[in-house]
C-alpha cells in the first residue's frame, strides 16, 4: 500500500493532520461573522433590495464557503498532487449543472407550464 | 399496510408465479440441505460471507449478476413471446407485461451490469496496479452485501406483494401512491436505494485505491487502460450516484409522507423527477460502458502482441466522457417541451461526446494493424464489440437530433439502438473481460469450442433480434405494448425478432454448460495464459491471499512485458526478500448491517414500524459497532508468506 | 491495534511496506470524497428547492412562515460550532486530550441547541398548517432542512461515541484521523447550513 508520489515527495506521515493555528481559526470565525452579518444588515433593513440584494447575498454566502475552506479546512495545505482540490472543483462545478441545468429546464421555458 | 389475507402478501393467481414459487423454495431447500449435509456452513461463513478479500468479492459478485441476467434474460425471453404472439393467446396479460418489462430493465441495469462491472472491478484492479488489496476491505464488503441484500429486496417482489410496473425508470405520476398503490414500487426505491449506497462506496473505494495505492513507480500515466477505465467510471459514479439517492428519495416521500415533488396537484411538477433522474440515468450508461472500452483495450493489446495505439488519447477520451456525460441529460426528453434552446443545446453536446467515442475505435483499430492478432475468446467478443458499437453508436447519434427524435422517440427504434449499445458494448464487453481473466482468477481457461458455440449463437441472435426493431420503430410500433393488431403488419419482424431473442438465450445456456464443462475436465494455468502485459499476469493464476509477495517496482506501462523481454535477456529479477504483509481481518459487521437495510426496507416496503424499528436501531447499533473495534487487521509472517508461494510452485 | 502502532514505527521506511500513516491518509481521501457526494447531494435537493420554491399552491410562502430571529440565533450557534471544533483539532494537534474532549463538548451542545430550535421552528409551522403535504414548496423546504438537520443529528451522535473512545485511548493516529474527520464534517455542514439561510431564508423573506 505504498504511495506512488513517494518518489517526489518525502511523505512525513502528517499529510492528512489538520493543520492551523489559532490565528487563523479566530481570523476565519471573525470573517464568517462579518459575512453573515453583512447581508444581514443590508438586505433585511431594505438597504439593497432587488436583484442586487441577491447579488448580494450570493456573494457573501460564496465568500463565507471559501473562508471555510481555507481557514477551517486548511486546503490551502494539501500536498501535490492536489487530488483533494481536484474532486472539490469537478464536484462543485457537477452541483452547479445540477442547479443552474435544472433552473434552465424546468423554469425558463414557458412550454413546460 | 395491513394484511388480512394471504393473497394481500403473497403473489397469487399466476400460474407462471405458482411454478416460479414452487422453484425457488425448492432451491432453497436444498441449498440448505446441502450445505448442511456436507458440514459446509462454517466455511461458508468463515470462508465468503465475511471475507474481506477483493477476490473473492469479485467471485460473488460475479455470481450473483449472472443469476441476475438469468432472471433478467427470462423476462426478456416472456416478453418476446408474448410479442410474439400478439393476440392469439394472452400469454401474458397487460399488467404482467408492465411487470415484467420493469423488472427487466431495473435488473439487467442495476443488478446484472453493474455488480458484473463491480465483479470486474474487484477481481483485477488491485492486481493490475500492484496493490494488495482496495484502499477500503471492509467497506468493500459492505458494498457488495448491500448490492445483494437491495436485489434480494427488490426481487423478492415477484412473489411476495407484486411487482413495480412503471417502468425501469419509474415516472410519476404513474409512479406516484395515487396510481400505484402497490407496494412494487417501494420494492423498487428501497431496492435500488439499498444498492445504490454500495454503488457509491465502491465508487469512493476505487477512486482512493487507483489514485493512492499503485506500486512505486507506476506514476498515473503508466497505468494499466483498464485500471484508468476504471477510474473514469468511479468518478462519475460518485458524481452521479447521489442524484439518484436525492430522487427516489423523493419519490418515496411523496408515497409515504404525502409530500408533493412530483404529483400533479398542490404545485408538484413530475417533470422535474425525469429531470433529476436523467441527470443520473445518462452518466449510468456512460459508468458501465466505460469499464468496457478499458477491457477491449487490455484484450486488444494482448492478442496483437502490440502496445495500445494512442495511450494518450484513449486516456484523455475516458476522462473527457466521464466528466462530459453530465452535460447531456437532456436528450433523454427532448420532447417534454422545454423549448428549442435547451433542446439544441443538449443535441450539440449529446453530438460532440460521439467524437472521444469515436477516437477510442480508431485506437483499437490502429492497435491490431500489423499485429500478430490470435482469435481467442476475448479477442472474439471484442472484433464482435467494434461494428455492433459503431451501429448503435451512429443511431444515438440519429437520436439526438432533436427534430427527429420526435418521430424516433419512445419508439422500438430506440429500443433497438440502447439495446445495441448495452449489449454490444456493456454485454460484449464483459464477457470478453469474464473470458480473460477467467484463468486469472480460477487457475483454469474455459472451454474454447463451447465458446465459440455461444459466441456464434450470441452475436446472430443479436442481430436477429434487434435489427428487425429499427424497423418496427420506424413502422411506428412504440415500447411497452403487450399486443397489437394484425392490420399493422408488425408481426412478420416482431416474429423474426423473438427468434433473434432465443438464439442469444441458447448461447447463455452454451456458456454455463461450457463453465460446468472447464470445472469438470479443468486444465491448470501458469500465472500468464495469454501472453499478458500488466501485472497481473506476473502472479500465480489464482492469486495467492496476498496478492503480491513483494510489492512490485514499476518502470514503465505494460511492465510485465517489459519484464518479460528483460527475462528473455538474460536479466533476471534478484532474488525475493520477503517482509511481514498487513492485511485486513475478515469480518461479519458487513453481512449484518446489510441484513438490518433488508429489514429496514421491507419495514418501510409494508410500513410496518415492527421492522423498521429494529432495523434502524440495527444499522446503527453495527456502525457504531465498527466504530469501536479498533482489532481490525493483523501481519501475515514471512514464513506464511514462503509457504504459500511454494505451494503455488514460485521459487523461495 | 496496539501492535500495529508500535510496528508503524520500525517500519514506517518508505516503500514495501503498508505503514499505518498510510492508511489514516487513504482513510482522510476516502472520507473527503464522501462529502463530496454529499455536496452533490444537498445540490440536488437545492435544484428541487429552486425549482419548486413558487409553487406554494395556495398555502403559505417562505415570506408568511420564516421568524428570522431563530433563524439568525441557529446561524450564529452553528458558526460559533464550527469554530470550536476547529479549536477541539488545535487541542489535538498539541497532545491535549482534555482540551480536546472539552472542545468536542462545547461543539456538541451548540448543535444540540441547534437541533432544538430548528425542531421548535419545524413544530410551530406545522402546528399553523404548514406541513410537508400542504404544497410543493413547503415539501422541498422541510426536505431541504430536514435534510441538513439529520445530518446534525447523526454527527452529534458519531461526535459522542468518538469522545468516548479518546477518553478510552488517549489521542492515536486513529482517533486522530477520526476527529480531523468529524471536525472536516462538521465544517461542511456548517457550508451547507450558509447556502440553506442565504437561499431559503434569505431570500425567502426578502
Amino acid at each position: 500500500m505504498a504511495q506512488h508520489h513517494d518518489t517526489h515527495a518525502p511523505h512525513g506521515g502528517d499529510a492528512h493532520e489538520s493543520h492551523g493555528s489559532m490565528k487563523s481559526y479566530v481570523l476565519g470565525f471573525v470573517l464568517s461573522l462579518v459575512l453573515t452579518a453583512i447581508p444581514l444588515i443590508l438586505v433585511l433593513n431594505d438597504i439593497v433590495t432587488g436583484n442586487a440584494a441577491d447579488v448580494v447575498l450570493l456573494v457573501t454566502a460564496v465568500l463565507q464557503f471559501v473562508v471555510q475552506l481555507f481557514f477551517f479546512m486548511h486546503l490551502k495545505e494539501e500536498k501535490k498532487p492536489r487530488y483533494n482540490l481536484m474532486v472539490l472543483l469537478l464536484g462543485l462545478v457537477i452541483v452547479l449543472t445540477i442547479v443552474a441545468g435544472s433552473i434552465w429546464i424546468m423554469k425558463y421555458n414557458m412550454v413546460s407550464h | 399496510m395491513k394484511i388480512t389475507k394471504l393473497s394481500d402478501f403473497f403473489v397469487t393467481g399466476d400460474p407462471l408465479i405458482y411454478g416460479a414459487d414452487v422453484a425457488i423454495g425448492l432451491t432453497m431447500v436444498a441449498i440448505v440441505v446441502a450445505l448442511t449435509a456436507f458440514k459446509r456452513w462454517g466455511w461458508l461463513w468463515r470462508e465468503w460471507l465475511t471475507t474481506v478479500d477483493h477476490k473473492r468479492i469479485g467471485i460473488m459478485y460475479v455470481i450473483a449478476s449472472l443469476l441476475m441476467l438469468f432472471r433478467g434474460g427470462v423476462d426478456a425471453l416472456l416478453m418476446r413471446t408474448q410479442l410474439a404472439l400478439p393476440d392469439s393467446m394472452e400469454f401474458l396479460k397487460p399488467d404482467h407485461y408492465n411487470d415484467i418489462f420493469t423488472t427487466h430493465g431495473v435488473i439487467m441495469i442495476l443488478f446484472m451490469a453493474m455488480p458484473l462491472m463491480f465483479g470486474l472491478f474487484n477481481l483485477v484492479v488491485p492486481l493490475q496496479i500492484g496493490a494488495r488489496d482496495v484502499a477500503f476491505p471492509l467497506l468493500n464488503s459492505l458494498s457488495f452485501w448491500l448490492f445483494f441484500m437491495g436485489a434480494m429486496l427488490f426481487n423478492v417482489s415477484f412473489v411476495i406483494g407484486g411487482s413495480p410496473e412503471a417502468g425501469w425508470l419509474a415516472y410519476p405520476p404513474l409512479s406516484e401512491k395515487m396510481f400505484s398503490p402497490g407496494v412494487g414500487q417501494d420494492f423498487y426505491i428501497w431496492g435500488i436505494q439499498i444498492s445504490g449506497i454500495g454503488s457509491l462506496m465502491t465508487g469512493i473505494n476505487f477512486i482512493v485505491t487507483i489514485l493512492k495505492m499503485r506500486a512505486p513507480g507506476m506514476k498515473l500515466m503508466k497505468m494499466p487502460m483498464f485500471t484508468w477505465s476504471v477510474l473514469s467510471s468511479c468518478l462519475t459514479i460518485i458524481l452521479a450516484f447521489p442524484i439518484l439517492t436525492v430522487t427516489l428519495a423523493l419519490l418515496f416521500i411523496d408515497r409515504y409522507f404525502g409530500a408533493h415533488f412530483f404529483t400533479l396537484d398542490m404545485g408538484g411538477n413530475p417533470m422535474m423527477y425525469i429531470n433529476l433522474i436523467w441527470m443520473w440515468g445518462h452518466p449510468e450508461v456512460y459508468i458501465v460502458v466505460l469499464p468496457a472500452f478499458g477491457i477491449f483495450s487490455e484484450i486488444v493489446a494482448t492478442f496483437s502482441k502490440k502496445r495500445l495505439f494512442g495511450y494518450g488519447s484513449m486516456v484523455f477520451a475516458l476522462m473527457s466522457i466521464s466528466v462530459f456525460s453530465f452535460f447531456t441529460w437532456a436528450h433523454h426528453f427532448f420532447t417534454m417541451g422545454s423549448g428549442a434552446n435547451v433542446n439544441a443545446f443538449f443535441a450539440v453536446t449529446t453530438m460532440i461526446i460521439a467524437i472521444p467515442t469515436g477516437v477510442k475505435i480508431f485506437n483499437w483499430l490502429f492497435t491490431m494493424y500489423k499485429g500478430k492478432i490470435t482469435f481467442e475468446l476475448p479477442m472474439l467478443w471484442t472484433m464482435a464489440f467494434i461494428p455492433c458499437f459503431v451501429v448503435g453508436g451512429m443511431t444515438g447519434v440519429m437520436l439526438s437530433v432533436a427534430p427527429a427524435d420526435f418521430q424516433f422517440h419512445n419508439s422500438y427504434f430506440l429500443i433497438a439502438h440502447f439495446h445495441q449499445v448495452l449489449i454490444g458494448g456493456v454485454v460484449f464487453g464483459y464477457f470478453a473481460g469474464l473470458y480473460y481473466w477467467w484463468p486469472k482468477v480460477f487457475g483454469f481457461k474455459l472451454n474454447e469450442k463451447l465458446g465459440r458455440w455461444a459466441f456464434w449463437l450470441w452475436n446472430i441472435g443479436f442481430y436477429v433480434c434487434f435489427m428487425p426493431q429499427y424497423v418496427l420503430g420506424l413502422m411506428g410500433m412504440t415500447r411497452r405494448v403487450s399486443s397489437y393488431s394484425w392490420d399493422t403488419g408488425w408481426w412478420s419482424w416482431n416474429f423474426v425478432s423473438t427468434i433473434g431473442g432465443f438464439l442469444m438465450g441458447i448461447g447463455f445456456l452454451f456458456q454455463v454448460w461450457q463453465i460446468l464443462h472447464s470445472i469438470k475436465f479443468m486444465k491448470r494455468v501458469k500465472g500468464d495464459p495469454w501472453g499478458g502485459r500488466t501485472l497481473e499476469w506476473s502472479i500465480p493464476s489464482p492469486a495467492p491471499f496476498y496478492n503480491f509477495a513483494i510489492t512490485p517496482k514499476v518502470e514503465g506501462r505494460d511492465d510485465w512485458w517489459r519484464r518479460k523481454e528483460l527475462a528473455a535477456q538474460g536479466i533476471q529479477d534478484p532474488p525475493p526478500k520477503y517482509e511481514p504483509i498487513h492485511m485486513p481481518k475478515n469480518s461479519g459487521t458487513p453481512i449484518v448491517m446489510s441484513v438490518f437495510w433488508f429489514i429496514l426496507g421491507f419495514g418501510f416496503v409494508f410500513d410496518w414500524l415492527w421492522l423498521i424499528i429494529p432495523g434502524a436501531i440495527g444499522i446503527a447499533g453495527t456502525m457504531l459497532y465498527h466504530s469501536f473495534n479498533y482489532d481490525t487487521d493483523y501481519y501475515v509472517t514471512v514464513d506464511e508468506i514462503k509457504k504459500t508461494e511454494a505451494k503455488a510452485g514460485r521459487v523461495v | 491495534m496496539a501492535h500495529v502502532a508500535t510496528s508503524q514505527s520500525s517500519h514506517d521506511h518508505g516503500h514495501g511496506h503498508d505503514g499505518h500513516h498510510d492508511l489514516e491518509a487513504l482513510r482522510m481521501m476516502g472520507f473527503w470524497i464522501f462529502i463530496i457526494t454529499d455536496c452533490i447531494i444537498f445540490g440536488t435537493l437545492f435544484a428541487t428547492y429552486a425549482v419548486l420554491v413558487n409553487n406554494t399552491a395556495g398555502g403559505p410562502s417562505g415570506a408568511d412562515l420564516f421568524e428570522m430571529p431563530g433563524v439568525i440565533a441557529e446561524t450564529f450557534i452553528l458558526l460559533t460550532s464550527s469554530f470550536t471544533s476547529g479549536l477541539a483539532v488545535l487541542s489535538m494537534n498539541r497532545g491535549d486530550k482534555k482540551g480536546l474532549i472539552g472542545w468536542l463538548i462545547v461543539t456538541a451542545l451548540l448543535g444540540a441547541s441547534f437541533i432544538t430550535l430548528e425542531v421548535t421552528e419545524f413544530l410551530k409551522m406545522i402546528d399553523e398548517g404548514a406541513k410537508i403535504s400542504t404544497s410543493a414548496f413547503l415539501s422541498a423546504f422541510y426536505t431541504l432542512v430536514g435534510t441538513h438537520g439529520l445530518h446534525v443529528s447523526i454527527g452529534l451522535i458519531w461526535m459522542v461515541a468518538l469522545m468516548l473512545q479518546v477518553a478510552k485511548r488517549g489521542i492515536t493516529p486513529v482517533t486522530k484521523r477520526k476527529i480531523s474527520n468529524i471536525s472536516l464534517y462538521w465544517h461542511f455542514l456548517d457550508v451547507v447550513w450558509i447556502f440553506v439561510f442565504t437561499i431559503v431564508y434569505m431570500m425567502g423573506v426578502r
